[in-house]
């Protein structure tokens, strides 16, 4: 009987995630506006994406966006949480400070930066251009909107990051740091040659992690910019949900669905590989 | 673990932990600051102190942002994902953790998968068969949504709170004659009482703040969550930002609060997982 124990989550997960995902896959070969009947098109929505050179940009800006994301956070959270080991007076403030962005809602972050940090007006940005230095409002110039949005999702990221490396930091067994020290190993040397390697396995999850995460982004680059100026920042989500919402190109926005997809899928694979570990207990 | 350090690598260490300090704080002070200026004032200076602390910034904000209503309406939906996600979560979290059938490792692994499944991958049929359904502007179809979303993660964890209850408490119930349903209600919900805590709290906390699916399943005027309806107050061009940030304060500071008192389960619960000894 306790078979049944599982119905409920299956039924919702199957209504609302895997049978919409399976239209999504089939909708992907049909031309579609919302409400008429749809057409099968063949490969024809993939063939038009392949032509379009938003697609291209959006594809590259987030293959950009996952080397920054691959390599900042992670730098600035092990950092941090190295120095964290070191100071172990306030260690816990610090850290509670460095998480407390994530919890603070997409939207809110969004808007607080665009309106007190990046505006010429109302934020920091305007106060140092009327003080004589040369700043600009990058998310609206098509060279930099892809790293001002990159800036704030960084803000709101890499605490998490450096919480999760910190704790893990802290399961090293403390003999193998001891030794290493009683054996003349200098604080970088044992950074690098115990606490580093002691903290892989949580490290390597971290950047399977942000790569699927990287194919995701949606809520910033909706709220700061949706995709603008002149699709400059466009990523593959925002222009997937453009596509779907303001175009009525339901085809096409699921055929985009389908690339993003195929991205997750790839990093799905090795998340669920490093995971498997911890459940074959 | 003992990291002794001279002089020098002490003060190297506080000082680039303050540095990132700073720069974590300053959009919140900003925020802060900014909602008791004036706009003038913030035109002038975002940095400067107000000359003169204008509360009236919140009692606009709140109407403007239709508070009164959208905050409610935001924690109607976000009372209706808790309850939604612990009751289904933790009676398949306690199947996952105690039944070992090939079928439930598939169903594991299902789950698994589906934490990184896109939105994007079902939200576009998922909208227009909402639409012919006619529950776009429904909360609790919305709370339907985010139990699909949020589910897979919450079992995840919980999961793992079921494993660590003892196999003896649960074999010395089923020889006294006790059922499944027995088992599960009297010797684990109260044993894994913690654990889904700590899950109504996160899940709270991401319904709370959740912006892509909100925007998209619920337009009408009455129907927005807090933090749509600070997005739309906010992208008018003729805003008023000491008004934007009292508005964005009315929405964080709960928030705040409760990760303040309760950080250790914030920490734990969210981070939970992806650490592995």
């Amino acid at each position: 009987m306790h078979r049944l124990y599982v119905l409920p989550t299956l039924i919702i997960n199957a209504v609302i995630i895997a049978i919409p995902a399976l239209l999504t896959v089939v909708l992907a070969f049909f031309e579609w506006d919302g409400v008429s009947s749809p057409v099968f098109v063949g490969f024809d929505n993939f063939r038009a994406l392949w032509d379009d050179g938003v697609f291209w940009t959006a594809l590259t800006n987030n293959i950009i966006w996952t080397l920054i994301f691959l390599t900042i956070p992670i730098a600035m959270g092990l950092l941090a949480a190295t120095m964290l080991l070191v100071a172990r007076r306030g260690s816990s403030f610090f850290q509670m400070v460095y998480f407390l962005p994530i919890v603070i809602a997409t939207a809110i972050t969004g808007r607080v930066w665009q309106g007190m940090i990046y505006s010429p007006v109302t934020g920091i940005a305007g106060l140092m251009q009327r003080a004589g230095f040369d700043v600009v409002n990058p998310l609206t110039h098509t060279s930099t909107a892809l790293y001002g949005i990159a800036t704030v999702d960084l803000w709101h990221w890499w605490g998490f990051l450096c919480v999760i490396f910190f704790a893990a930091l802290r399961q090293v067994p403390a003999e193998q740091v001891e030794a290493a020290r009683v054996e003349g190993a200098t604080f970088l040397q044992t950074i690098r040659y115990v606490l580093l390697p002691g903290i892989k396995p949580t490290i390597t999850l971290m950047m399977i992690m942000t790569v699927i995460w990287s194919f995701l982004v949606f809520d910033f680059v909706y709220i700061l910019t949706q995709g603008g100026p002149a699709f400059s920042s466009e990523v593959l989500s925002t222009f997937a949900y453009r596509s779907a919402f303001y175009d009525l190109a339901v085809g096409k926005a699921a055929a985009i669905s389908v690339v993003i997809s195929l991205f997750g899928l790839l990093a799905t694979v090795f998340y669920i590989r490093a995971q498997a570990k911890e459940f074959d207990q | 673990m003992r990291l002794s350090e001279s002089r020098i690598t002490y003060t190297i260490v506080y000082a680039t932990l303050g540095i990132l300090l700073f720069i974590t704080l300053l959009p919140i002070a900003l925020m802060v600051l900014n909602s008791l200026k004036a706009s003038s004032e913030i035109v002038q200076n975002p940095l400067a102190w107000p000359s003169r602390l204008r509360w009236d910034n919140f009692a606009n904000a709140w109407r403007d942002a239709n508070f009164a209503r959208t905050l409610l309406n935001s924690a109607v939906l976000t009372a209706m994902t808790i309850v939604l996600v612990c009751t289904t979560g933790s009676l398949t979290a306690y199947v996952l953790a105690r039944r070992k059938i090939k079928a439930w490792k598939i169903l594991t692994f299902y789950l698994l998968a589906s934490t990184t499944a896109p939105i994007q991958l079902f939200l576009f049929p998922l909208y227009f068969g909402f639409a012919r359904l006619g529950l776009i502007n429904n909360p609790i179809a919305v709370a339907f949504i985010y139990t699909a979303v949020y589910s897979p993660f919450a079992i995840m964890l919980l999961r793992t709170y079921f494993l660590a209850v003892p196999k003896e408490l649960e074999e010395a119930a089923l020889i006294d004659g006790a059922t499944h349903w027995q088992v599960f209600r009297r010797v684990f919900l109260p044993i894994v009482s913690p654990g889904i805590m700590t899950i109504a709290l996160i899940i709270g906390l991401y319904s709370w703040n959740e912006f892509l699916i909100a925007t998209t399943f619920l337009q009408g005027q009455d129907r927005l969550t807090a933090v749509v309806s600070f997005f739309l107050l906010s992208g008018q061009y003729s805003s008023d930002w000491g008004e934007i940030m009292a508005a964005a304060l009315i929405i964080v500071l709960p928030i705040v609060i409760l990760f303040v008192l309760l950080q250790r389960r914030f920490i734990e619960g969210m981070a939970g997982g992806s650490v592995k000894g």
